[in-house]
């Protein structure tokens, strides 16, 4: 099984690491997130024999004729070996459904996702199709804009399962309707260093909007990294929902930018002192465990925030934060790595970026 | 103890507060209590034996309805009762007022207001579902090789495309 080369994938499939958005030392990424349904087929519970080999094709069938998808790049998960799968969700570019959960060598049929440089589509996950716009920094707008041009003209091509009353018919009905899911992956060490955190995540709760860890459903939350979403896909449009969480973060972005001033003020050399030690352990240390490196980086980026630390780019610490992982670790390194070799990678890893992107030591 | 509001009657119900970290006492009569919402009795079912027979009762509703099948898939209430997921996009007519309850629950909603599409609409759905069944048994005629019927099944899906 040849290795995957990330270069032909267009952009990355990360463009969103940029970092060009508004907030981007806040917001790391918007997303939108539609769930599709092919018309004729059953639901992946319920698939015959064949039906996701179909799908798959009349998807690829249909590519040439959505412009939005131009250039896109087909990959089978079954094609891939289990490191380039998980690379494709440390780009959050599939699912943890998609790829059969962690480390499973054993994947269903026809899984596979389609990436161009502006939207991706994973094929026969829970639903049929679900379609992804990453945008960075805080975008919602932009990402639906995108995203509703994907699924017009993908929906013209492939027939999707719609109802009147209903909408969007989704194999799980806390999906259906607009089958849209909005969501921000958002810094926040100012409110949880001044213990507001549990208020505000319970804020959100109330208007509607509900929490998780970096990388979605079941994902711890490590370094002050969440992913704040829609819980409801019913009964509002597309752009009340994304409007919503639009308002949501900029407040949830004020209120980081609040609880910074707070620690400055009340903390300042303490803080100070802490960051500066956590940018000293990633530029020297020679083994790093994935969280130990992401509470660190969640440090200096705070830093970085708080102008502590100059010389250092948003992009740099984004791309750490994602390319720094395992599978990524692995892939670089052109075979899978023990969990005690892929620390020493890391550390490398970090260090090296350190040294070539960061003019803090100059 | 008199009620602290009233000053009157004998306080009957003595309220703890805690606002903002500081405790209060508030001690009250029946009737001011309810002035101000506050339940005196406490809400325990008058004849628990009622509700019970009454909740088995509907359980025993329940049942039909839940070993109801879709017809086109073959999934029952029951099947989405234990996954939570639905097997066809008929499900949805087959079930329908058990989600639109659901649907109520879940999202305050059980009415799309977003985006319409047009690209599929009901005939066409079914003309879809039409299809790939016939293509199913196409296939099935094929390998059985009864090409008679093969023959039949694809004039059918060649008028339907």
């Amino acid at each position: 099984m040849a290795s995957l080369d990330l270069s032909l994938i267009p952009d990355g499939g990360v463009p969103w690491l940029a970092a060009s958005g508004d907030y981007a030392d806040i917001v790391l990424s918007s997303r939108i997130r539609l769930a599709r349904n092919i018309a004729g087929y059953n639901f992946s519970s319920r698939e015959r024999d064949g039906e996701r080999l179909r799908i798959l094709a009349q998807v690829r069938e249909a590519l040439p004729r959505v412009s939005a998808l131009a250039g896109a790049m087909v990959l089978r998960m079954d094609d891939l070996s289990v490191v380039d799968r998980q690379v494709l969700r440390e780009r959050h570019l599939v699912s943890r459904e998609l790829i059969g959960g962690e480390g499973v060598a054993e994947i269903r049929p026809a899984s596979a996702v389609v990436v161009s440089e502006s939207a991706s589509v994973m094929v026969n996950e829970e639903d049929h199709l679900r379609l992804q716009v990453f945008r960075s920094g805080c975008d919602i707008a932009g990402a639906l804009q995108v995203a509703t041009r994907v699924d017009r003209e993908l929906g013209e091509q492939v027939p999707f399962a719609f109802h009147r009353d209903f909408g969007f018919l989704t194999s799980c009905p806390t999906n259906t309707g607009t089958g849209l899911r909005a969501s921000v992956m958002v810094h926040l060490p100012g409110l949880v260093l001044t213990q507001e955190i549990a208020k505000v995540l319970q804020g959100l709760q109330q208007m509607g909007l509900t929490h998780r860890g970096l990388y979605g459903e079941g994902s711890d939350v490590v370094g002050s990294f969440f992913q704040v979403s829609n819980q409801t896909t019913l009964g509002q449009s597309e752009d009340e929902l994304g409007d919503h969480l639009q308002r949501v973060v900029k407040r949830l972005v004020e209120q980081e930018y609040v609880a910074r001033k707070v620690l400055a003020r009340d903390a300042g050399y303490i803080i100070e002192d802490k960051l500066w030690r956590a940018y000293g352990t990633l530029r020297h240390a020679r083994s790093l465990g994935a969280d130990e490196a992401m509470n660190l980086l969640s440090g200096v980026r705070l830093a970085v925030g708080l102008q502590l630390i100059g010389g250092l780019s948003i992009y740099t610490l984004n791309k750490l934060v994602v390319f720094g992982q395992s599978a990524h670790l692995s892939h670089e390194a052109g075979r899978a790595l023990t969990e005690s070799e892929a620390c020493v990678a890391r550390a490398r890893y970090v260090r090296g970026v350190l040294a070539n992107e960061a003019s803090i030591d100059r | 103890m008199i009620c602290s509001q009233c000053q009157e009657r004998d306080a009957v119900v003595h309220l703890t507060q805690i606002v903002e970290g500081a405790v209060t006492q508030v001690h009250l009569c029946e009737k001011c209590a309810a002035e101000r919402g506050i339940e005196t009795s406490v809400a325990i079912p008058k004849h628990p034996l009622d509700d019970f027979l009454q909740a088995a009762q509907q359980q025993a509703l329940q049942l039909p309805g839940d070993a109801a099948r879709c017809s086109y898939c073959g999934t029952s209430l029951r099947d989405f009762r234990a996954s939570g997921k639905l097997g066809c996009a008929r499900c949805y007519s087959a079930f329908e007022q058990s989600l639109k309850d659901l649907l109520r629950r879940v999202h305050g909603s059980s009415t799309h207001v977003g985006r319409s599409y047009l690209g599929a609409d009901e005939p066409a759905l079914e003309r879809d579902a039409t299809l790939t069944e016939l293509r199913g048994r196409l296939d099935g005629a094929i390998r059985g090789e009864e090409f008679e019927l093969a023959a039949t099944l694809r004039d059918q899906i060649r008028t339907l495309e």
